[in-house]
């Protein structure tokens, strides 16, 4: 069970304002972090309770950029989830391999308000709005995603093939 | 029923008769490519877990083209990591110094990529090589990472949507006026996950660099891929290149299933201008109030090639930027920039005030070469416009044609050449 209060953001959150490209030369989740939304909300990472809070955000979220420094800054910054309407498909594909958490919802998505606490199951997709009790489902995971998660990223899963095979 | 071409290349690299929209497959991979930007975490990624085995270097291809010529020692260190990678490894295609140009202007022209591939990048403008009637589509660094061990990716069979593009272009109507006015028309999402075939009289009456302008925005629609059935033009564009690659040539049934299908008549399109903060923001060049600007730049993977230079001569020949105005010009290539100076191109554009820049991706991400200050305007011929784009976040970017972005530079304000 994953748990945190909402932040909450539009439509088409795009990786430049995610991650501006002048920070791109770094890899490490933490420095990134520091800079995370800078374009749309310079004090974003100071609205992040590290380990509480889950990002919320409209339509098309991700778009632009194959940048994977985009959901690493998101999860460098302590974000355990990201729920939004729907995903870019670059950084879904992005988020699920590093292991951060997403889920896909547009009824969740316009109805959390800032500072909502939520919880969700990530088993059975459902989101929770403690604040007002609402209960929402979101789509559940193909079993191949499933199998990636669970693994804990893609190249848990690679590392394993390419050492069975060894 | 039928398949579309996307379809098919699809299930010949899964091993299978047909695939359908929605399936999960696993599939081989011909080209697997990465920058200066996704190859670093791809390459500690693997190193970090001690991970050796590279199978298939030749299909690697690493372009050192984001942050270069090195802008600080953190993308210095970024490509030394990449140029011993490919060294360790064995991997013929590494471009860096006087080799490099924009990933997706490179690969084509040196005939790394043809027709009935599957490609993937660790950079979303892989859609690029659609136009070569390839299946090319971006994912992240990590996706790579794995490619390169296993040979092989997953990915979801898109839907196909169909763009026929019918009718007379006006004057300075291009591909990427045509590209333009579609996302403006669906929008920024309206493509998401889906395939976008373009076809029709209009499509074949394009010329390649068009075309790769069309394609190479596939991805400001949120599209998987971009694609154009390959005809005698791709061809002979592929014959030039030299490359011993196999070509196979795949083209949609006609009784394939689509999601839905756009009839385009471009009559009617004039030159577009995207405005901040969306590519899906386009109005007519000829409809917009009086914009200022301070800065042009003309090149990027969009219209970095011979043609957008052409074109951009043609309307600087014999005039001068505007005082005010800088005028930053990007060649993709070394190719790219050998041709224009054999043709008088360069010559043109310094007369006209302008700066020649190395080949390369120079401001479009921001990164260096020309980032814009605050409140700065630019009219630019990249793809993307979002906040914070080229430079502070309170500057502004405006998408345009090459044709529009010379002609703005000499106005100083956005304008078409009719109206100079
Ligand atoms: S030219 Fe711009 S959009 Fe194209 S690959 Fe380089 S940074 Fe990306």
């Amino acid at each position: 069970m994953i748990r945190g209060k909402a932040v909450v953001f539009g439509d088409n959150v795009d990786t430049d304002v995610i991650i501006p490209a002048r920070y791109l030369t770094s890899t490490d989740p933490k420095e990134l972090a520091r800079h995370c939304m800078e374009g749309l909300d310079p004090q974003f990472p100071e609205r992040v309770t590290p380990g509480a809070t889950i990002l919320v955000a409209g339509k098309n979220f991700g778009c632009g950029s194959s940048r994977e420094h985009a959901p690493l800054a998101i999860k460098g910054c302590g974000v355990v989830a990201v729920i939004a309407a729907s995903f870019a498909r670059i950084f879904f594909r992005n988020a699920i391999n590093i292991g951060l958490p997403i889920l896909e919802s547009e009824e969740a998505a316009s109805r959390i308000r800032e500072g909502d606490m939520v919880s969700i199951d990530l088993a059975t997709g459902e989101i929770r709005n403690e604040t007002t009790g609402e209960v929402f489902q979101a789509q559940a995971f193909p079993p191949f995603l499933q199998e990636i998660i669970a693994a804990g990223g893609l190249m848990n899963l690679v590392e394993k093939r390419v050492k069975a095979n060894s | 029923m039928g398949m579309t071409i996307t379809e098919k290349i699809i299930a010949a690299h899964a091993g299978k008769e047909r695939v359908f929209p929605g399936e999960l497959v696993q599939v081989t991979v011909d080209v697997m490519l990465a920058n200066d930007i996704t190859a670093p975490l791809s390459i500690k990624e693997l190193e970090k877990r001690g991970i050796t085995t590279i199978p298939y270097p030749e299909r690697i291809v690493l372009v050192a083209d984001h942050n270069t010529p090195a802008r600080d020692i953190p993308s210095a260190e970024n490509v030394k990591l990449m140029r011993e990678f490919a060294k360790k490894h064995g991997i013929p295609h590494f471009f860096e110094g006087g080799a490099v140009g924009i990933e997706h202007v490179l690969l084509p022209e040196l005939g790394l990529v043809v027709p009935g591939d599957l490609v993937i990048g660790a950079d979303s403008h892989t859609c690029t090589y659609g136009a070569l009637g390839a299946f090319a589509t971006g994912m992240g660094s990590t996706d790579l990472a794995a490619s390169w061990v296993l040979g092989e990716t997953w990915l979801r069979v898109p839907e196909s949507l169909k763009f026929v593009l019918s009718g007379e272009r006006r004057p300075f109507v291009t591909g990427k006026d045509l590209i333009l006015f579609i996302i403006g028309e669906i929008g920024v999402d309206g493509a998401r996950y889906c395939a976008m075939e373009f076809a029709g009289p209009v499509v074949s009456s394009l010329s390649m660099d068009e075309r790769f302008t069309m394609t190479n925005m596939a991805i400001e629609a949120g599209a998987k891929n971009g694609i154009i059935a390959p005809d005698e033009k791709t061809l002979a564009y592929v014959r030039e290149t030299g490359t011993s690659r196999p070509v196979r040539v795949f083209t949609s049934d006609p009784d394939a299933e689509w999601k839905n299908v756009f009839e385009i008549d471009v009559t009617s399109i004039e030159p577009q201008v995207a405005f901040p903060h969306l590519p899906s923001n386009t109005r007519s060049v000829y409809g917009i109030p009086k914009i200022e600007i301070d800065q042009v730049v003309i090149g990027s993977c969009t219209n970095g090639r011979i043609e957008d230079l052409r074109m951009a001569a043609a309307v600087l020949r014999g005039r001068k930027v505007h005082p005010k105005v800088r005028l930053l010009i990007f060649p993709g290539s070394p190719k790219v920039l050998r041709q224009a100076e054999e043709e008088g191109l360069i010559r043109v554009f310094l007369e006209a005030g302008g700066v020649i820049a190395p080949p390369s991706c120079g401001p479009c991400l921001g990164g260096h070469l020309g980032v814009l200050a605050s409140f700065e305007r630019c009219a630019a011929t990249t793809n993307r416009n979002f906040i914070g784009r080229m430079g502070h976040e309170t500057s502004e970017v405006y998408l345009v044609n090459p044709y529009v972005a010379a002609s703005s530079a000499v106005a100083g304000y956005i304008t078409a050449p009719d109206k100079l």
